[in-house]
C-alpha cells in the first residue's frame, strides 16, 4: 500500500468500508478496458439517444432526459483525445456522480460495452505510470492488476472536472466571445 | 419542539415584526402620528421582547425592554414623538435587528456592539425620565400604599423565589422631606449600621431642570440592595420617620417574583427599574424577564394588575384602558393571522417540482392520445390537460409574492441616504402590489438598492442646483412595478440631471469599448455604463460608488433571465427599466425545428410568424410590413448539417426595443415548458438559457433570444471586418 501515489485520489480508492477488496465496474472503450470505482455509480442505461447542443466541443455529446432531470453526458473516448464514440448495438450510458462545489452532479459517459464487476484485493491495485498509458496521466488512479493484463483504474473526479470541463466549452471558439464578455 | 426549529422561528418572527416597526416609524415620519402606528410599533417591540423571554436571551430582552418602556410613554402621550425620537427608535430597531441575527448566528452571549448599546440605552433613558407634573402626584398618591407584608411574613420558600440573598429596598422620598426637616442620607448612614449596602442606585427621574429646581424640595429616590442579618421589622424601624409619606417597599431576600413584579408595576419609573434591580444583582436577568413575562401575562390574561393598579391608584385609568386596548390588539392580530398557513419553502419547491413533472407527463399523454386517434381518449386527456394547467397556475401563485416586500426596505434607505448626502428626497412607491417569484424577490434586493443608491448619489442633484435649475427643491425618487405581457417591469425614476451622453461616450472612447466613427444611438451610449469597469476611475463620483458597477446589476438581473435597460434625459431625470420574467420554473414556448432538433422560444418574445420567401439572398434582411428586418438562420448561427428544404418559416421576436427575425425550418406551436436548468456544465453558453422535456421524453433546448442575436451581430461584425484571428481583441469593439 505504502507504494501507492499519495494523491486525494488514490487515498479514496483505498477508503471504502470493507478494507481490502473493492468493487469496480470495467467496461470497453475503443477495444481497452477502464474500471470505475463501483460507488461512483448511480446507475446504467441503454443508450437511447440524446439531444445534441450546438456548439460544444466533441467530447461533450449532448444531454438525456433521465426521469425528469436533464443529465449532461460525456463522450469519454473524446475526452481522452481519441475519436468520438461510434454508437453501437451494446454502447450505454453510465450515470455517474461527480462532487462539484460540494454538490453531488448527476453526469452520463457513453462506453461502448459494459462488462462486469470486479472485486479487487489492495494489492492487485499498482501505482500509476508516469507516462505509456496513452491518456493523461491525472486521470488515472491506478492499475488494476488481471493475470497477465492492466486495467486502467480512472480518476473519475478528474476526468469528469465540471470546472475544467465548463472552461473548455468557453474555449470553443463561438462562445468565447460570450465568455470575455461574461 | 426542536431548539433549532424554534430559534429559526423566533429569528424569522422577530425580522417580520422589526420590518414591520420599521414601517409604522416611516409612516409616522410622513403622515403624522397616528395611534394604530404606534400601537404597531409598541406591539412589535412587545412581541419581540416576549418570545425573546421564552428563550432566555436575556441581552435582547433587557434592550427591548427599555424600547418598549420609551413606547410606552409615547403611547400614553407622556412623550412626545418627533424627529430624533424617530431615529432613535429607528437606530434601536437596527440593534435589536443586531441581536437578532447574533441569535441566528448563535453568538447571542455576547453583545454585538456594547458601545452603540450604552449610547441607545442613555438615549433612551432620557425619553424615560417623566415630566415633573406628571410624576409628582403620582408620588404622593402612593404614600398611601404601605408595605404588604408585616414583620415575620417573609417568603422562603423556594419555588418562585430569586436568587439574590440580598434584602432590596426600594425608597422614594416623599418631595416634602427636606422641609420636614429630615435628610435621606442619614437614613442611608443609618442603614449601614444594620448591614452593608452592596448596591445602591439613585433614582433620579423626578429630577427636573435646574431653572426649576427647588432646593428645598427632595427629588431623589434609592434602590439598594442590603445585605444584612437584620430582620425586617428592624429594617423597617429604620424609616420610621417618614413611613408616613414616604414610599418605601422592602423585599427580604429570595422573595417570590411576583413581589418583584408588584415592585416593578407599582413604581412611577417601571422601565428602568427592572434594570436597576438586575444591575444591582437583586435579579438575575432571567428572572427579570420571567417577572416581566408573568406581568405581562395578567395583563393580557386576567386583568387583575390593572384592576389592581387602579385600585391603588397608582396607575392613571387611562393606562390601564390602553393596556386592555393593547390586549384587545393583540386578540385581533391573532385573527389576522390564522389566516395565513407558514410553509417551508422547500416544500413549496418540491410541489412546484412536482407540478412540473405533471405538465410533462400531461404532455406526453396528450400525444399518445393524438396519435391513438381515439375520440374519447383524446377527450379525457384534454380534460386532464386542462386542470393540469390549472394546477400549475395554483402551484405557481403559491410563491408569489407582492414586490411590496422589497420596495418596504427602501424609504428607510431613502431616508437615510438622503441626509447623509444633504439632500431632500421624496420616494413615491407605487405598484407595490405587483406579485413575482419569492425566489426572485430575494435576488433583486441587491440590484435595485444599487440603482437606487445610483440615483440618490448621482441622479438627484442637490437643492441649490435644483432650484437653479428651475425644479421643486425637492428631488423625486419613484419606484414602479406593473405586469406587461407575461412579465414584470420594476422602475427606479428620479427627476435628477439625467446621464451625461457625451461624457460616457467620451469615457467609453477613451477606454477603448467604441471607436469614435461608430455611430450609436442614445440607448446603445446608456447601456456602455453596464460595462464591466466602466464605472471606475472618474467615473466613480459621477456614475457609482460603492465598490459595485452597473455591470454586477446588468449580470444579477440576467441571471434572473431578465434584462434592464436605462432611458435619460438630461436635465429631466434618468429611469433604470427592469423587466423580469414572472417565474424561473415554467415559462410558456414556442416549439420550432430545425432539422430534426427542437427547440423553444419564450412565447412571451414571439410577435408573429410568416413565411421566408422571396428575399434577397445577398444580405439577411427581409422587408417586413415596409420595415427591413434582420434575421438569423438558426441553422447556420449552431452550424447544424444543411438538408434538402423546401420551405422555411420566419419567427418574428421582439425584445426590448429591438426586433429580429429568426429563421427555422418548421414551426410547431405553443407549449408549456417546464424549465430544467442546464447546469454549469454548460455556463458558457449563452445563446441558450436551459432546456425542457417534450411529451415525447426528448430534451429541448430553450434559446436565450437576446443573446442569440446579440452573439450573431458580433460573429457578423467580425466576418465584416475580416480578422478573424484577432476576434477576442476586437470583440470589446463589436460588443456593443
Amino acid at each position: 500500500m505504502s507504494n501507492l501515489p499519495t494523491t486525494a485520489a488514490s487515498s479514496r480508492l483505498q477508503g471504502v468500508e470493507s478494507p481490502g477488496t473493492q468493487q469496480f465496474l470495467t467496461f470497453t472503450l475503443g477495444g481497452e478496458l477502464f474500471a470505475i470505482p463501483i460507488e461512483h455509480i448511480r446507475e446504467i442505461i441503454e443508450f437511447g439517444g440524446l439531444t445534441e447542443i450546438p456548439m460544444l466541443p466533441p467530447f461533450l455529446r449532448g444531454v438525456i432526459n433521465l426521469r425528469g432531470a436533464v443529465v449532461p453526458v460525456v463522450d469519454l473516448a473524446a475526452r481522452f483525445g481519441r475519436n468520438s464514440t461510434e454508437i453501437g448495438r451494446r454502447t450505454c450510458i453510465v450515470i455517474l456522480e461527480v462532487e462539484q462545489d460540494s454538490q453531488m452532479v448527476a453526469l452520463g459517459i457513453i462506453v461502448d460495452a459494459v462488462n462486469e464487476v470486479l472485486s479487487v484485493e489492495p494489492g492487485q491495485i499498482e501505482p500509476r505510470p508516469s507516462f505509456g498509458a496513452k491518456i493523461r496521466a491525472d486521470f488515472i488512479d491506478g492499475m488494476i492488476s488481471l493475470g497477465e493484463r492492466f486495467v486502467i483504474a480512472l480518476d473519475i473526479q478528474q476526468v469528469l472536472s465540471v470546472d475544467e470541463m465548463a472552461a473548455l466549452i468557453g474555449m470553443n471558439p463561438h462562445d468565447e466571445l460570450a465568455t470575455a464578455q461574461a | 419542539m426542536d431548539m433549532d426549529m424554534a430559534r429559526d422561528a423566533l429569528v424569522q418572527e422577530s425580522r417580520e415584526l422589526l420590518a414591520a416597526m420599521e414601517n409604522a416609524l416611516l409612516e409616522i415620519e410622513t403622515d403624522g402620528v397616528s395611534s394604530e402606528a404606534i400601537n404597531a410599533i409598541f406591539r412589535a417591540a412587545h412581541t419581540i421582547k416576549g418570545s425573546a423571554g421564552l428563550f432566555a436571551f436575556d441581552r435582547i430582552v433587557s434592550f427591548t425592554h427599555i424600547v418598549e418602556s420609551v413606547l410606552d410613554r409615547v403611547r400614553t402621550g407622556k412623550v412626545q414623538i418627533d424627529d430624533a425620537m424617530l431615529s432613535l427608535l429607528l437606530n434601536c430597531g437596527d440593534y435589536i435587528g443586531a441581536l437578532v441575527d447574533a441569535i441566528q448566528n448563535r453568538t447571542e452571549d455576547t453583545e454585538p456592539d456594547a458601545d452603540r448599546r450604552a449610547v441607545l440605552e442613555k438615549l433612551l433613558g432620557a425619553h424615560l425620565e417623566p415630566a415633573p407634573a406628571v410624576a409628582e402626584p403620582t408620588a404622593s398618591s402612593l404614600a398611601t400604599t404601605a408595605p404588604d407584608h408585616g414583620p415575620g411574613t417573609e417568603h422562603i420558600e423556594g419555588s418562585g423565589g430569586v436568587d439574590s440573598d440580598n434584602w432590596h429596598l426600594s425608597l422614594r422620598f416623599s418631595p416634602d422631606v427636606l422641609r420636614n426637616g429630615l435628610d435621606p442620607l442619614s437614613f442611608l448612614h443609618y442603614l449601614t449600621s444594620l448591614g452593608r449596602i452592596v448596591y445602591l442606585h439613585t433614582v433620579v427621574d423626578t429630577l427636573p431642570a435646574l431653572s426649576q429646581m427647588d432646593a428645598e424640595t427632595g427629588y431623589l429616590g434609592f434602590e439598594i440592595d442590603f445585605e444584612s442579618d437584620a430582620d425586617r421589622a428592624k429594617i423597617e424601624s429604620v424609616f420610621d420617620f417618614v413611613r408616613e409619606d414616604s414610599q418605601i417597599r422592602i423585599l427580604p431576600p429570595h422573595s417570590k417574583i411576583d413581589e418583584y413584579i408588584a415592585l416593578i408595576a407599582l413604581m412611577p419609573e417601571p422601565g428602568r427599574l427592572g434594570d436597576i434591580l438586575v444591575r444591582g444583582g437583586a435579579l438575575t436577568e432571567v428572572e427579570l424577564a420571567q417577572a416581566l413575562d408573568q406581568q405581562h401575562d395578567q395583563q393580557i390574561g386576567q386583568k387583575p394588575l390593572g384592576a389592581m393598579l387602579v385600585e391603588q391608584q397608582v396607575v392613571p385609568e387611562a393606562v390601564v384602558s390602553a393596556a386592555l386596548n393593547r390586549q384587545k390588539q393583540s386578540e385581533d392580530k391573532k385573527a389576522h393571522e390564522q389566516k395565513f398557513i407558514k410553509v417551508e419553502v422547500s416544500k413549496l419547491d418540491q410541489l412546484i417540482d412536482l407540478v412540473g413533472e405533471l405538465v410533462i407527463a400531461g404532455a406526453g399523454a396528450n400525444l399518445i392520445a393524438n396519435r391513438k386517434k381515439d375520440a374519447q381518449f383524446e377527450e379525457a386527456a384534454q380534460s386532464i390537460s386542462v386542470l393540469v394547467e390549472h394546477i400549475r397556475d395554483a402551484a405557481l401563485t403559491l410563491r408569489m409574492v407582492p414586490i411590496g416586500e422589497v420596495f418596504q426596505r427602501f424609504p428607510r434607505v431613502v431616508r437615510d441616504i438622503s441626509r447623509e448626502l444633504g439632500k431632500e428626497i421624496e420616494l413615491i412607491v407605487t405598484g407595490a402590489e405587483t406579485e413575482l417569484d419569492k425566489s426572485m424577490v430575494e435576488k433583486l434586493a441587491d440590484p435595485l438598492m444599487h440603482i437606487v443608491r445610483n440615483s440618490m448619489d448621482h441622479g438627484i442633484e442637490g437643492t441649490e442646483a435644483r432650484v437653479l435649475a428651475g425644479k421643486s427643491p425637492t428631488g423625486m425618487l419613484r419606484l414602479n412595478a406593473y405586469h406587461e405581457s407575461g412579465s414584470i417591469v420594476i422602475e427606479v425614476s428620479d427627476d435628477g440631471r439625467g446621464l451625461n451622453r457625451e461624457r460616457i461616450l467620451a469615457k467609453a472612447i477613451e477606454r477603448g469599448l467604441v471607436t469614435p466613427e461608430q455611430i450609436l444611438s442614445d440607448n446603445d451610449i446608456f447601456r456602455l455604463i453596464f460595462e464591466a469597469g466602466f464605472s471606475t476611475a472618474e467615473q466613480v463620483t459621477n456614475l457609482s460608488g460603492r465598490g459595485v458597477g452597473m455591470d454586477v446589476v446588468k449580470k444579477n438581473i440576467e441571471s434572473l433571465r431578465g434584462e434592464v435597460e436605462i432611458l435619460s434625459k438630461e436635465g429631466q431625470g434618468t429611469t433604470t427599466r427592469i423587466r423580469l420574467p414572472l417565474t424561473l420554473a415554467i415559462i410558456d414556448g414556442f416549439q420550432v425545428m430545425v432539422n430534426d432538433e427542437v427547440f423553444v422560444i419564450p412565447l412571451d418574445l414571439v410577435i408573429e410568424c410568416v413565411d421566408l420567401a422571396g428575399h434577397d439572398a445577398r444580405h439577411n434582411i427581409v422587408k417586413l410590413r415596409g420595415e427591413p428586418l434582420p434575421f438569423v438562420r438558426l441553422r447556420e448561427l449552431f452550424e447544424l448539417p444543411s438538408l434538402e428544404q423546401s420551405r422555411e418559416s420566419l419567427v418574428v421576436v421582439q425584445f426590448g426595443q429591438q426586433r429580429a427575425g429568426l429563421v427555422v425550418d418548421r414551426l410547431l406551436g405553443e407549449f408549456q415548458a417546464v424549465i430544467k436548468p442546464l447546469g454549469s456544465l454548460f455556463s458558457g453558453i449563452r445563446s441558450i438559457s436551459g432546456s425542457t422535456i417534450l411529451g415525447d421524453g426528448r430534451v429541448a433546448l430553450i434559446l436565450d433570444v437576446p443573446h442569440l442575436v446579440q452573439q450573431t451581430t458580433q460573429q457578423q461584425s467580425l466576418a465584416q471586418s475580416g480578422k478573424s484571428a484577432g476576434f477576442l481583441a476586437h470583440n470589446k469593439t463589436v460588443d456593443l
